[in-house]
Formats: C-alpha cells, structure tokens, sequence
C-alpha cells in the first residue's frame, strides 16, 4: 500500500507521528497527477505545493491539516493560480484574491496541489462541458465522472488527491461522488462561504468536500464552516463539526422517498439502495416510505431559477476587465463577439433560459411561478422531518454513463439531477456514500437531513459507511 | 383649446459621504487618479460577493425620517440588468418592489410664506456607477472611451417624488429646499457640480382640470438649480407648443443645453432596455430593528423647514433672515449660541449682514472666524446699552475679526466707546455756529442739509457718536426743538 492509499485521516496521523513528511506527500500526489490518466486536473502548482509542504514541515508545531495535498475545483478563485471554471472566457486568468474556503483550509495545514476540471461554469452532470477536457470515470475510462465536479471526483477516486472540494448546485458534488464511488457532501445552504466562488445560480451553490471515507470530509467540512463578513448569506455555525463515530442507528428514523425510487430509476441502482437500507435497519434504524409530491417538479423548477440566477452572473464576462477580449469596432461588438466566442453551448443555453423567464411579461410565469414551487417542496420537506431524522434516495437515477452518450440531448443530461435537486432548492444539508455496485459501476446513496443537520447526517453516514465497507479503490488503478 | 398646466416629478440621486462604498470596503472619492479606489468586488472580479455598507443602510433610513417616508420593516434589493462598462457586473444592485423608505411628504415654503407640498413616493437604496469619459463629443462617434471605477459602487439613495409640482419655479424652490434639508442631515455634500446630488426631472402637460397625466419626457442630469428650473421651463414652453400645433409629445429622454436654452432628444424610451429585475440572491433583507429606528427619530436635528417657521414666530426673524441663518447647518449653530445671550433679532441682523460681510473679503465662514458667537451677542449688548454707536460696532466688528479679543476690550483699546451727551452738544454747537448757511436751510425746512452735520460730527468724534442721537441734538441747536 502506497502513501495515496492512505485517507486523509491516515496521512494526518502519519505526519503527526512523524513517519512521513509533507513533501513526500505532497510529492506522491504530485508524481499521480504529473500522469494524471483520468485528466482530472486544469492547473497544478507544483511549486507552489512543494514550498508550502516545506514551509509547514519546518513550523515547530504542525497545523490540524497536517500539510496534506488537496485539489481545488477550478470554480474557486485561488490567488496566482490560473482559475478558469472550465471555460475559454477565463482562460489564463489569474486571480488577485483567494475563496475564503480555501484560505480557511490553507490556513489549516491543506496544501492545495491544483485545480480540478469540470463542467463550464458548473453548468453540467457529466464534466463533458468542460471547454478544455473530458475527465474520465477511474472505474472506466470510457464513461463520464458525473458533473459538474468531475475533475475533483475523479482525483480523489484515483487517488491523486485524498480530498478535494467541488460546488453543488444542484448536484454537483453529490452526483460525481456517486458516480466515482466516493464520498461527497453538500451542506446546507450558508454553512459555507461562498466568496470565491465563480457564481452559477448564487441562491443555490455550495461548497463541499469530496473524500474517500466519511471521516475525512467531515474533517475538511469542519475547517471551512461558519460566517464570512464577505458573504452576507453565511452563517453562524451553532455546533462544530464533529468527526463522526456513531456505530449504530438506534432510534433513528429514515424515510425512504418513494418518489425518487420509482420509474427512472435504474432497477441495480434501486436494488443497491434497498440492500444498504436493509443494512440501516440491521444497525437499528427504523425504515418509513415518506412522500415528497413536489419532488419531481423540482427540476422544472431548479430549470428556470438557476438559469435566471446565471443570467446575471454571467453577464460580467465581457473581456473589458479581465479574460480574454475579442477584437471590436464598437460595444454591442465587443460584448457580442467575445460572448458568442468564448462561451460554450451549454453556458449560452442557459444565459438564454434565463434571460427569457425573467423578461418582463413572463416574470410571473416563469421565475415568479418557480420560486412559489420553491416554497413548496421547502414545506414538503419541513413535514417530512417531523416524522423522520434523515430522508435515502438514490444519488444518481444511473450508475456513470459512456462519455458522449447524452452531449446530443440536453433534457436526458438535467435527468441526471432528478434525485439531488429537492435538497438544492429547499437549502438542505445532503450526502452521498457509495453503497455498492450496478455492472460493476459504483451505485451512490443520498442521505438528506434538515437544515444544520450535519453531524447527524454523518454519523448516519459513518455507521452505515463501516457495515456496506465499500471498497473505493477502482480496479485497475495503478499504483 | 383649454389651458394646460404643466406638471412635474423629479427624480433625485443622492450620494451619500460614508466611508466606504455601498457594497465593499473602498472609499469613494471624487477627482482622486483614477481606479485608485477599486478592489475585486467593486470591479467584480469572479466569485466576489457584496456586503451592504451598514452606515449607508443608517443615512437611506435618516433621509426617510425627514422626508415622513413609512420605513419598510424589511425590504430587500433587486438586480437590475443591463450591460454598459460602467457597469462593471452588468447589473446594478437597487431596489425595487420594496424600498427601505416608502410614502412620505416634504413640505417647502415659497418666498411668498405659502407652503408647497411634495409627496414622495420612495426613497431607496442603490450603488452608483462608474464614470465613462467619451473620446469626443457625445456617445455616438466618439473615439474611445475610458471607464474610471473610483466612483463606481457609491452608495446613493434614490428620492423619487409624486408629479406634485406645477412650475419650473416650484421644481427649483423644492430642490433647493430639499438639498439644504439633506445637507442638515449630514448625508450628502449634495454638490450638484461634482454630481453627489443630481437630479432628473419628468415633465408633462394636460388641460387644467384634467385627471390624466399627460405623455411625460425626462430631463437628465442638470447640473445646477438654475439650468435644471430653465430647463424645465424650456421643456414646458416646448410641449406647449407641441400640442399647440395638433402634435403629440413623444415619450423620451431629454437634454437642455444651457448656452442655446434648446432642448435636444437623447434617446427615445421605444429602445429602453427590460431590465429583467429579480431578487438579489447575494443578500439578505434589509430588516431595521424599530428600536433602532425610533433611536434615529428622536436623534433627527431641527431640520431647516421647521427652524424657519420658528426663527420667524417665535424669535422675530424676518422671512429673509431666516432663509439666511438657515443656509446652512453651521450657521443655524452659531447663531442659535448668540441668540441665546442677545437679542435673537438684533444678533440675525448683525450675523446676515455685516459680519457676513466683512469675512466675505477674507474667505472666512462666521463660524471659521475669530469671531465667536458670544462676541456677536456682547456686540449686540453694547450697542443696545448704548456704550457704542453703530458706525463704532463696525469698527469693534472689524478689531473682534482681526484679534479674536472680545468686543469690550477693542472698545477699550482703540477708544470707540460712544460720546459723552455733554462733549457731544458742545461739539454739535460748536458746527452749527461756524456754519450759520447750513444752520439757516434747516431752519428754512431743508432737511437733505441735515446730512451735513452728521458728516461734520461724524468726522469731528471719530465715528464715536450715534447718528440718530446727533440728529436730535442738532435740531435741539439749530431749531431749538
């Protein structure tokens, strides 16, 4: 077993014991991501890792991260380190400042290695609309990572990084880390700063860690929580966050929600759900079928408000401040040009869903009509936990799919999300643990709770974690 | 064709002084090198996010009071979209549905005494754009244009009116007012030169009696009272004529140009953008405790409207001297502190005229001057006491000014105290016997000759004799009165 095997927690306590030093950890990871066979990452900063790991190898006391390696997702701005979030309108950009998570993680002893790919400014399940690259799945190379945080997903699952951090919006973490057999996790909506994150739909994203055992990403979680004075939507966290140990479930009582365990659902990835059920109750947790009615709705709903949201975000890239600039005679030219260039189809796609239902006269209909659908499935979740601690549905409807399977028809792409997207909307802390295989693809378990429900949520996950002892190491890595 | 009467809204931009700007930590600045005060957020660099500068939030809810507006328990902000490069983000963060301040009234007073009523629909809170300079001329066919960020992200807080107003000179009267009120507050330099405050104006006509709104057009960006009241009323005689002639008036924006009194189109509203408003998801409601609010009520100074009621009922001021002493916030102090030793008219008179006056010649406001507000009221003491003569206080003025020592001890220095009655008449007699020819025109009912001897005296005691007490004794010399 090589150093990359090791989780996070392991290589914390290696360096506390003094067995290993931050630079050849560091270097490990580096020696995989100089190689990188799942083209995970956009940028890498060698140099700026390696001096780093030296710098905290000689503090007389080592930071709680120890000055472990992470990778970043390339929507998170990192000062000096080329950001692009995926897109050609970015390219070579260089930011003056860094996201307050990643300082926050920083200044914890995180050692940040380089940025991940993924879908252009988040907008995909499948990293395929990444302007640079396609990531490939480390179960199989032939198949999509999920989306849009391929690239961090993939890196962890092929253990060039032991964590990594990624943005669901609606999706974004939980699905790639089901799709790559790992464990990803959103939490509810301003535990987290977003300052520095490259906006797509800003009432909907949230950062979250990605990690190969529940254990490490409440670790990562536990660094980055609490309120940010540069982000008036964070919040005060009431609690740390605990690094879970629960070994059983008694009392707790899981709802099962029938609507996203129907049609649609892949009948392997619907029996590996059951079976990691079956296995919840066995550690004492009560099972109930609930019901979510406007569950389905959700991705109407989350179609029109995150494009809306992305409309407006989007509109600063013009190419006058910063990033590349198209060459114009007048305004409406340069504004034209540089857009219609370095934007891809999918980010045009959406800026135009959006700027259509928010035109004046569809207002109501469109963006008014969504967020009272918002408010709904909000409720609908509210009731449901006063019956219920923590609500199991599928991640993903399928296991990872080949790549280019889906680039030609949008609708089959935003399915992908049908299981993910009520906890996005309602602002819900959401995991996803791997629970076992479909064809010998990775199948992975949403766990849902209500708002500042984390510690519960991942002691749930931990314990279930160690019975279903998934083994995230995907065959044929090389060492 | 009946008779049409104009009518009139204004729109009016305020920015306001804090410290930093609207949604990040810069200083907005004015005439400071340009993008010296710009960080990632006010040019919206990737992933930055804005946090709602809580003094602004304070000076929007200020304005609100004063003006009577209902203050919102929680309203919140809006984007409102559209891409110009001085928009660094592409939309500008305002509000819209719910403003922090809603209905309220201002109340001016004319010069006439009559009062004149202006509803106000809302204030609200917003961020200033950049400031683009065109290559040449006006937007089209300029060469190139540079954009300065330094003023983007100022907070401002928008003041929209109800088309209360009737005239140009209304319109002008109101603002005035307005923009002294504000300047009371301590919000704003409202300098209308340097754009902190600017006003917009919508201006339409319809038949006297008429219940409709005729089709307004908007007069953009005066930048002085005066050019803004000559444009309204170049717009007013212009629609006038419009209609006059069987035309429609178009519904556009337009511009008065100052040295040919024409006004010019600058745009028709037919290109005006949708600005696709939704709630801004970077923040969170603006929700002032009422406990807060009421703090700020009962903190608001006596705003300069009211003051001058009260200068005139209760302290004797004239109309006049009120609208002086009320100019401005410091003047309003430093006659208050005199005016609560002496004679609060007597102090007004002295205050408005000759120490204005005197200063003036040295660039000096009264409060920025050697002379206190206690020297102005034991001034006003001394004259009343009769120990100076007025010509001598002018003088005692202009020693107080250059010495900064109290009035009684230039009194004292340079000898001004007023004439004993006694030294006077002999002096008096003494005039009236070398000059029989003008003693025997008084008698003959010349009284201009009067003037005479008052000079002769003036000139013989060194100003130190009251003018009127001479006359007396003259016609007690001559006339035997």
């Amino acid at each position: 077993m090589g150093l990359r095997d090791l989780t996070a927690t392991e290589q914390i306590a290696e360096l506390a014991a003094g067995r290993v030093s931050s630079l050849e950890l560091v270097d490990a990871h580096l020696d995989a991501i100089a190689r990188d066979d799942v083209e995970a990452f956009l940028a890498v900063d060698a140099e700026g890792a390696r001096a780093r790991a030296r710098e905290i190898d000689a503090l007389p006391e080592r930071p709680p991260l120890g000055g472990i390696p992470l990778g970043v997702k390339d929507a998170l701005s990192t000062r000096d380190i080329v950001t692009t979030s995926g897109s050609k309108m970015l390219e070579g950009f260089r930011p003056v400042y860094t996201a307050t998570c990643v300082a926050r993680l920083e200044q914890a002893g995180a050692v940040v290695v380089g940025k991940t790919n993924m879908d252009e400014f988040a907008m995909g399940s499948s990293t395929e609309n990444s302007a640079y690259k396609n990531t490939l799945n480390p179960w199989d190379h032939d198949r999509v990572p999920g989306g849009s945080s391929g690239g961090s997903a993939a890196a962890v699952s092929a253990r060039e990084v032991p964590w990594s951090l990624g943005s669901d919006t609606g999706g974004s973490i939980r699905q790639p880390a089901a799709l790559c057999g790992i464990v990803g996790m959103k939490p509810t909506y301003g535990a987290i700063s977003r300052y520095g994150l490259i906006a797509f739909a800003s009432s909907l994203d949230q950062v979250g860690p990605f990690a190969r055992t529940v254990a490490d990403a409440a670790l990562l979680l536990k660094h980055m929580v609490g309120r940010d004075p540069m982000d008036s939507t964070s919040l005060e966290w009431p609690a740390p966050i605990d690094v879970p140990m629960a070994t059983d479930l008694a009392g707790l009582r899981i709802g099962v929600v029938e609507e996203l365990m129907g049609e649609g659902i892949d009948p392997g990835v619907k029996a590996a759900v059951e079976v990691a059920l079956v296995k919840a109750e066995a550690l004492g947790a009560t099972i109930v079928p609930v019901n979510l009615p406007t569950a389905l709705s959700g991705l109407a709903t989350y179609y029109v408000l995150a494009p809306a949201e992305c409309s407006a975000n989007l509109s600063r890239f013009d190419g006058i401040r910063y990033g590349p600039s198209a060459e114009a005679d007048n305004l409406l030219d340069q504004y034209e040009v540089t857009r219609g260039r370095l934007f891809g189809p999918e980010v045009k796609r959406r800026i135009m869903l959006g700027t259509f239902a928010l035109a004046s006269g569809y207002y109501d209909q469109y963006y008014g009509r969504a967020q009272r659908v918002r408010t709904l499935i909000v409720r609908e979740f509210a009731q449901a936990f006063e019956g219920v601690d923590v609500l199991a549905s599928p991640t993903s409807p399928t296991v990872a799919f080949p790549i280019g399977d889906r680039t030609a028809d949008p609708y089959a792409m935003y399915l992908a999300d049908v299981c993910t997207i009520p906890a996005s909307l309602a602002g819900l802390p959401a995991i996803s643990i791997p629970c076992g295989l479909s064809d010998g693809l990775p199948v992975g378990l949403q766990l849902a709770g209500p708002a500042f429900s984390e510690n519960r949520l991942l002691d749930t996950a931990h314990a279930l974690e160690q019975v279903i002892a998934f083994d995230t190491r995907p065959p044929g890595l090389a060492t | 064709m009946s008779d049409l009467e104009p009518v009139i809204g204004v729109e009016i931009h305020v920015q306001l002084s804090t410290r930093t700007k609207m949604f990040c930590g810069c200083a907005p600045s004015f005439g400071d090198a340009p993008n010296t005060h710009t960080c990632p957020v006010c040019l919206a660099h990737p992933g930055v996010l804005p946090v709602v500068n809580g003094e602004a939030v304070r000076r929007a809810l200020i304005i609100g009071l004063a003006l009577g507006c209902e203050i919102a328990p929680r309203s919140i902000f809006h984007r409102k979209n559209y891409f110009y490069p001085d928009l660094p983000k592409a939309y500008q963060i305002s509000q819209f549905d719910i403003p922090i301040c809603g209905r309220g009234e201002f109340t001016a007073i004319r010069e006439d005494g009559s009062e004149l009523k202006v509803g106000i629909t809302r204030a609200h809170l917003e961020e200033d754009a950049a400031k683009l300079t065109h290559g040449g001329g006006r937007r089209a066919g300029a060469d190139g244009s540079v954009v300065d960020f330094n003023r983007g992200g100022t907070p401002l807080v928008e003041i929209v009116t109800e088309p209360d107003l009737r005239s140009a000179a209304d319109t002008a009267i109101f603002l005035r007012q307005l923009r002294q009120t504000l300047l009371f507050l301590g919000v704003s330099d409202c300098s209308m030169e340097e754009g902190s405050m600017r006003a917009d104006a919508n201006v339409s006509v319809r038949p006297v009696g008429s219940q409709t709104l005729g089709v307004k057009t908007e007069l953009k960006n005066m930048n002085s009272f005066r050019f803004l009241e000559r444009g309204v009323e170049a717009e007013i005689a212009r629609q006038r004529e419009i209609i006059a002639s069987g035309g429609h008036v178009q519904q556009e924006t337009v511009h008065y140009e100052p040295d040919t009194g024409h006004i010019t189109s600058l745009r028709s509203k037919e290109e005006s953008h949708d600005y696709r408003y939704f709630p801004e998801p970077d923040l969170v409601p603006v929700a002032p405790d009422p406990a807060w609010v009421e703090q700020l009520r009962t903190e608001q100074p006596e705003l300069p409207i009211p003051l001058r009621r009260r200068l005139v009922d209760e302290m004797g001021l004239t109309q006049e001297d009120a609208e002086v002493i009320t100019g401005s916030p410091e003047l309003v102090a430093y006659f208050m502190e005199a005016a609560g030793l002496a004679d609060p008219k007597s102090c007004a008179n002295w205050i408005r005229g000759e120490l204005r006056a005197q200063l003036r010649e040295l660039g000096q406001e009264p409060w920025e001057s050697n002379v206190t507000p206690a020297h102005v009221a034991a001034l006003v003491g001394l004259l009343a006491e009769g120990t100076v003569s007025v010509p001598a206080a002018k003088e005692v003025l202009a020693g107080v000014i250059e010495t900064g020592d109290d009035p009684a001890t230039v009194v004292e220095a340079r000898g001004l105290g007023q004439m004993d009655a006694g030294d006077l008449s002999a002096i008096i007699a003494e005039i009236v016997n070398a000059n029989p020819d003008q003693a025997q025109q008084l008698r003959d009912g010349k009284d201009k000759v009067m003037g005479f001897f008052v000079g002769q005296t003036m000139k013989r005691t060194g100003g130190r004799a009251e003018p009127q007490a001479v006359q007396a004794l003259v016609r007690a010399a001559v006339l035997g009165e």
